[in-house]
């Protein structure tokens, strides 16, 4: 009996010191920064691309944690990223405001467009103006995703539906669907339910389940996306990776950087376009 | 409805190509929930076995806590173990959110209570077995703990399995505290609902048939060497 403990307890113990020791990079400590980011950088397969080439150039591993622009706004809050990197500008200028982070700087945009049903319900296919085209879609009550989930694009969609003054919060439930998700997961459901969503253009172009769904809206300059990046504030937190996290700020603002972004391709499209200030200006 | 089909055919090739980002993602899934098991094993049993032999005020409360427990929702044992492990928390100076220990935390914390429920039974029911003799052999409760356990390792080894089933499956809880980090914490079941997101529907349903074909291997592995132990210590 005793040897037989002695057996099972040595065995529990190799067990453990094999399924603790670090296995290879991610449990070993090196060099990196966490940026908390948007399910639209990430599901667009830019990180992909642009992460690597600033390894290279630094030797800074960069680890994206990608949620919707509200929940990577309280990550940072918490001290919880290095960086954050999200759109949805009023909601980083106020984070600047309070504090939480040091400069704000532009760094690329791309746009938002309306997706529907080919049958196109509301009639609103080539409408130039959001806002008109919103309001169609209510006129005939034909459904409608929103992402519902406090997120950029969430944000910028209700921004839109106050511009038409409609209170989309009385039809919640009935053709104004609000599915607390991300991006990917409310263009399935209006995939399924052959419903209108407003979706930012990369997250689109990279999705595969596209049904019956098309672009119907695009081109107004309300549809506008720009991305902006914020170093959280070092004297806040002090295990922010400050110069780390400056160095990757810096580089997406950098000749090399913009033009890395600017030369992302997603099926042939560009996804990205980028816009930081050159300096000095 | 063809994606059925092409899921079960991109699962044969994902299995047979076997290419090192799905080795990755495999091999971290494994080792966070066989470790989540592990501790959770280690608390769950002997707790457990106490519930099980001890007679104290408020036991039926806690057994009635262990059990309502077993159904935790996973994202709020992930949202909870967040909040402890952020750098805004009070376990924040760990400095372990966003990486696979944290993850290990939580699946820990879900799947500890119900080991500790299905195993509290099990011990229960022996006792009641055994009660008699320990009684004329004048053993205390603290003493046939470790013996109770010894004897009912096999029906116990359900508890732990159906554990390591709990947390190898969830997704709730690891991709709050783990944040889904590609080749950092990213595990079958967040690269699933990450798949799923970007609307490559096929892929994540055979990412799915993936993950029944590793936790099936698992398990028969395990049965293998329960029975082997079985015929050598008989």
């Amino acid at each position: 009996m005793v040897s037989r403990v002695f057996k099972l307890s040595a065995l529990f113990a190799a067990m453990a010191m094999m399924l603790m020791a670090p296995p290879s990079a991610g449990w070993a400590a090196e060099r990196f920064i966490t940026v908390a980011s948007t399910t639209s950088t990430e599901n667009s397969g830019l990180f992909e691309y642009l992460l690597p080439l600033f390894e290279k150039t630094s030797g800074i591993k960069v680890r994206v944690v990608a949620v919707g622009t509200g929940q990577a706004i309280r990550l940072a809050r918490n001290g919880d990223a290095d960086v954050l990197f999200v759109h949805h500008k009023p909601s980083e200028d106020q984070f600047v405001a309070e504090g939480f982070g040091l400069e704000r700087f532009d760094v690329m945009y791309n746009d938002f467009i309306v997706v529907g049903p080919k049958a196109d319900p509301a009639g609103v296919a080539g409408n130039k103006d959001v806002v008109a085209a919103l309001t169609a879609i209510a006129a005939k009550a034909a459904p409608f995703a929103s992402r519902g989930d406090d997120s950029g694009t969430h944000k910028k969609e209700r921004g839109l539906w106050t511009q038409t003054g409609i209170d989309v919060d009385t039809a919640s439930g009935g053709w104004y669907r609000e599915t607390g998700s991300g991006m990917g997961a409310t263009l399935n459901t209006a995939s399924a339910m052959n419903a209108y969503a407003l979706t930012d253009r990369a997250t689109w172009l990279n999705f595969g389940n596209k049904g019956d769904l098309a672009v119907h809206v695009e081109g107004d300059a309300r549809l506008f996306n720009q991305y902006g990046v914020i170093l959280v504030n070092p004297l806040r937190f002090k295990h922010i990776k400050a110069a780390d996290g400056q160095a990757f700020v810096d580089w997406l603002v950098s000749k090399d950087g913009q033009a890395a972004i600017g030369a992302y391709r997603l099926h042939g499209e560009p996804a990205f376009f980028a816009n930081a200030r050159k300096p000095g200006t | 409805m063809n994606e059925f089909s092409d899921a079960v055919v991109t699962a044969g090739r994902l299995i047979a190509t076997w290419d090192r980002d799905l080795a990755e993602i495999i091999g971290l899934s494994m080792r966070v929930s066989l470790s989540a098991v592990f501790f959770a094993a280690i608390v769950g049993l002997p707790l457990g076995a106490a519930v099980a032999v001890f007679r104290f005020p408020g036991r039926g409360i806690v057994t009635a806590v262990l059990n309502a427990f077993m159904g935790l929702p996973p994202v709020v044992v992930g949202l909870a173990v967040y909040l402890l492990l952020s750098r805004a928390g009070p376990l924040g100076s760990l400095g372990i959110l966003f990486t696979p220990a944290a993850m290990v935390v939580a699946q820990c914390v879900l799947v500890t209570p119900l080991i500790a429920a299905l195993s509290r039974q099990t011990v229960e029911d022996l006792h009641a077995e055994y009660a008699e003799q320990f009684r004329s052999l004048g053993v205390s409760p603290l003493r046939a703990i470790p013996t109770l356990l010894w004897d009912g390792r096999y029906s116990l080894s359900t508890a732990v399995f159906a554990g390591f089933g709990r947390a190898v499956a969830e997704v709730g809880a690891v991709i709050i505290v783990g944040g889904n980090i590609n080749h950092v914490t990213r595990v079958m079941t967040t690269t699933i609902a990450l798949e799923t997101s970007k609307g490559n529907l096929a892929l994540a349903l055979a990412l799915g048939l993936v993950l029944l074909a590793v936790s099936l291997a698992a398990n028969m592995a395990a049965l293998s060497v329960q029975d082997w132990a079985r015929k050598a210590y008989a």
